[in-house]
């Protein structure tokens, strides 16, 4: 138990009178009798103290339910924070993912932290520093008006020698004020009154600080999930084959009863693991423990052929139509050419450097988590329903994983450590294999797309029908993950959306129709292709098809690509500007592809893809040298232009960006998952290998800053364009069109035979 | 279990392990030295790289009885934050990782090549560090990072 943690709670709970007999795993609302406005927790989001405390050193510590997956957001939230409260960056300390003490502002995803997040705790420090004024206001006898404040220190305006700090004018102290918050997790609505620094006045959002955690990582000093270390825990394995789970007929515990140090085997439904007392004997012992698995209930499809197949034939459940313009089968009749392609994306993996980890300590109906889930308060609900216990009795706190991508959205291995556990009762570290995360990743979904469209008679687009047939993320929010499903839960819903964006809909085509197809997937048993949002969600796959296309129409009316795109942006401001600025930055000339043939071995080629994701507009070009005789393809340079509103912090932003686009390489060139009826082949890194050193382009990139606009998100936008302008250079190279991803080299050259 | 003597990080150091556990374990688990990590267990990513006499090794899946009476060094043995070796203030100020658990593999491969060749071009660096894995993409400013090393030493 925390005694730290047990007197924060005190604090938030309190009028200020002290909290005699409190229980840290109670039922919080209910011992006091409070129950307006309080979450299930306790945390109060309309408490000022919920958010932020002041020391009296002038420390500011800020309570965030939004975490840090790796990408530098929460520096970027901590510049926002101490930018509103005027104090310097240094002091601010961020206590993130914490069930006991952050408020749940919604997992950390989809590229809305600084957008979403960011407000929350704007509007929260700014609360905090109306408040500090006031008290300033009455110790230095001056209005509030009067005053101002410079790193942390409130001092008179005419006469700055009259001065306080926060530290004094707090210090230690609660606010014990209220201010107004609305709405759940991301649209929560926090002190929307109160006005906030004009941000022409920043001076530490929209600088290149550096990050709070990098030195620490690169000193082995910081505690990622995979170093969470308690007294007296324990060490488990799962047990599981990459391939659809089934009940274990036997279980032969003599075969690993010579390994020093097993404590027990962990069976409960089909779930089953080995806890012991080294990690070396959990390891052996996993590998070696004898299971005779009962025939699955199903067989996985024979390749990914047939789950092409399957979606393009089967019903979807919900169709999603962003985009319904015009008619277009009177364009097509207008048409006097027509053009329709279908484009294939495969199942890929997250592929976290460093697999899943977590330490549960189950204690009766309580349980203490350390883990690096996405959501810690989705983690929390979903660990407590599979316990049967109530969420209020289960504290989470986030440790970061390696990366996530999405991938920490499903937190598989805290269920499992939480199973363990409660079997042994002990604290259980549970630690995937390499094998066990390439098989189990709740993968990006395949897709299908259909695109057809009509050109008349002047080469004008008159139609455009985009077809996306997807499955949706059947791990996502709520439903039952694998040891959940293990034991008997089941999923309780089809599965989350995989979005519509990227279909075509930046373009004015008058009659468009844009549709994202959801197509069932299998629910009923725990397998494999289980699928979940891998970064960019959809948009990857959709720009692939769409902005392939649109090349191809373009190639085929001899017109430039760039030039093509401009026309149907039709003087869009934002995608005009960043579609121009990053083929001015590549050198591009203006001519149609393909590209004049070249002798030689090798060819070169460039193109060009533009996409619009959550706000954000994007535009790449990239430039490729095509090996003609081997079909290997090399990524020379990419160029990209980036407009996601007000930049917090450039660096940081160029970080992620970089990482973005070496990762977008990654999963058009080499990535997906092959499998057959028997399992998931590829379970190591040489089997699913990734963008290496010398296969990485140099990348050139174009940051657009828009001060007077909101900060939006720049965690996944960078990667949406880059698969389809890989493809349209293969083609701008050697005049092949490439229409499944990745573009290995036996597809690179299947395609410049046909 | 075996009583096995070590050489971590300049000091000597006595573990109780099976004589099969992989040094990763022993480093981690026995030792509580983190810097080294677990990414496969198989050798092919550089997580768990260690130097041993100098020289970069993958202790996933090195018998910890290999490691006697060699010398040892993980990420703790090169710098901390409070006292940081050259190289990690170079990865510091070129901001050279994302979620940067991949890191110790970089750093120790880099301190490697930096000890036999010290201004090695974009090209050899490539190479050199080809076969460690970066999943979120860090490659470029790994590569900025260890140049500046190189040329902080000039």
């Amino acid at each position: 138990m925390d005694s730290k943690t047990i007197s924060r709670r005190d604090i938030l709970k309190g009028t200020g009178a002290l909290i005699v007999s409190f229980s840290f795993f109670g039922s919080v609302s209910n011992a006091l009798g409070q129950s307006a406005g309080l979450s299930e927790d306790g945390l109060d989001p309309t408490a000022l103290d919920s958010w932020i405390a002041v020391a009296q050193d002038g420390g500011v510590t800020v309570f965030s339910g939004k975490v840090e997956l790796g990408t530098g957001v929460v520096t970027a939230l901590a510049q926002i924070v101490a930018e509103e409260l005027d104090v310097p960056f240094e002091k601010v300390h961020m206590d993130v993912g914490d069930t006991s003490k952050t408020i749940d502002q919604g997992v950390t995803a989809a590229s809305r932290t600084v957008e979403r997040g960011g407000p929350q705790l704007r509007q929260a420090s700014a609360a905090a520093r109306q408040e500090l004024l006031k008290l300033a206001s009455e110790r230095l006898d001056a209005p509030t008006d009067k005053l101002m404040v410079t790193d942390g220190v409130v001092s008179v305006v005419d006469n700055p020698a009259r001065k306080i700090s926060y530290g004094n004018l707090l210090g230690g102290k609660r606010f014990n004020v209220k201010i107004v918050a609305s709405g759940n997790g991301w649209d929560m609505k926090v002190a929307p009154g109160i006005p906030a620094k004009n941000p022409k006045d920043y001076k530490i959002v929209g600088k290149s600080i550096p990050r709070i955690d990098l030195p620490e990582k690169f000193t082995g000093e910081f505690v990622y999930s995979q170093d969470v270390r308690v007294p007296g825990m324990l060490h488990g394995r799962v047990v599981r084959q990459p391939t659809v789970v089934s009940k274990p007929s036997n279980v032969d515990e003599s075969s690993i009863s010579k390994i020093p140090g097993v404590v027990k085997i962990v069976r409960e439904g089909s779930f089953v693991g080995v806890v012991a007392e080294t990690e070396w004997a959990a390891i052996q012992a996993a590998r070696e423990l004898k299971v005779t698995w009962s025939t699955p209930s199903r067989k996985l499809p024979s390749g990914p052929d047939e789950v092409f197949n399957y979606l393009r034939d089967t019903k979807s459940y919900k169709d999603n139509i962003p985009v319904n313009r015009g008619n277009v089968d009177s364009g097509f009749s207008q048409a006097s050419k027509k053009f329709e392609a279908t484009y294939r994306w495969p199942f890929q993996l997250h592929g976290l450097m460093g697999p899943s980890c977590a330490v549960a300590d189950v204690r009766g109906d309580k349980a203490t988590i350390w883990t690096g889930t996405q959501g810690p308060f989705r983690t929390r609900d979903a660990v407590a329903k599979m316990l049967g216990i109530p969420p209020g009795n289960i504290h989470l706190m986030y440790r970061e994983g390696s990366g996530s991508y999405g991938r920490l959205e499903c937190d598989d291995v805290a269920e499992d450590a939480a199973l363990m556990s409660r079997s042994v009762g002990k604290p259980v570290r549970v630690q995937w294999m390499r094998e066990d995360e390439h098989a189990w990743d709740p993968k990006g979904p395949s897709q299908y797309t259909t695109i057809r469209a009509g050109v008349d008679a002047q080469g004008k687009l008159t139609a455009w029908d985009f077809m996306d047939r997807s499955f949706p993320w059947t791990a996502a929010e709520g439903n039952a993950l694998i040891a959940s499903n293990q034991i008997g839960l089941r999923p309780t819903n089809q599965g989350f959306p995989n979005g519509a964006s990227g279909g075509g809909q930046i373009y004015a085509i008058d009659n468009q129709k844009v549709v994202a197809a959801l197509i069932p997937w299998v629910q009923q048993d725990e397998w494999p292709l289980r699928t979940s949002n891998l970064r960019a969600p959809g948009d990857l796959a959709r720009v692939f098809a769409s902005e392939s296309f649109l090349d191809e129409i373009a190639s085929s009316l001899g017109t430039d690509p760039v030039q093509f795109r401009l026309n149907y942006l039709n003087g869009d401001k934002r995608p005009t500007e960043v579609l121009t600025a990053a083929a001015k930055k590549s050198g591009w000339v203006d001519r149609p592809s393909p590209a004049p043939a070249s002798g030689g071995q090798k060819a070169a080629g460039r193109g060009v893809a533009v996409a619009n994701r959550s706000n954000t507009i994007i535009a790449a070009v990239a430039e490729v040298e095509v090996d003609k005789s081997t079909g290997q393809v090399a990524v020379r340079r990419i160029t990209l232009a980036h407009d996601c509103g007000l930049i917090v912090n450039p660096d940081g932003l160029k970080n992620q960006i970089e990482g973005n686009i070496l990762q977008g390489v990654s999963r058009a060139l080499m990535e997906e998952v092959l499998f057959d009826e028997t399992g998931v082949k590829n379970l190591d890194w040489s089997s699913y290998p990734v963008v290496s050193y010398e296969q990485i382009p140099e990348v050139e990139i174009v940051l657009i800053d828009r001060p007077e606009a909101p900060a939006l998100g720049g965690g996944e936008a960078a990667i949406v364009p880059i698969t389809a302008a890989i493809g349209n250079a293969i083609f701008d190279a050697v005049g092949a069109r490439l229409r499944q991803a990745p573009f290995t080299p036996e597809r690179v050259l299947g395609a410049m035979k046909a | 279990m075996a009583r096995i003597p070590l050489n971590v990080n300049g000091k000597a150091r006595v573990v109780n392990a099976e004589p099969a556990t992989p040094l990763l374990y022993v480093l981690r688990d026995t030792l509580e030295l983190h810097g080294p990590r677990f990414g496969c267990g198989l050798g092919q990513c550089g997580a768990c790289t260690v130097l041993m006499d100098g020289k970069a090794v993958r202790s996933c899946t090195l018998p910890v009885t290999s490691a006697q009476n060699r010398n040892i060094m993980t990420l703790e043995g090169l710098g901390s934050v409070a006292h940081p070796h050259p190289i990690q203030t170079a990865f510091i100020e070129e901001q050279a990782a994302q979620c940067g658990y991949c890191m110790n593999g970089m750093i120790l491969g880099a301190k490697a090549l930096l000890d036999k060749n010290s201004h090695p071009t974009v090209a050899e660096i490539k190479h050199s560090l080809n076969n460690y894995i970066c999943r979120c993409g860090s490659h470029l400013r790994v590569i900025r990072a260890i140049q500046r090393a190189a040329s902080a030493k000039a």
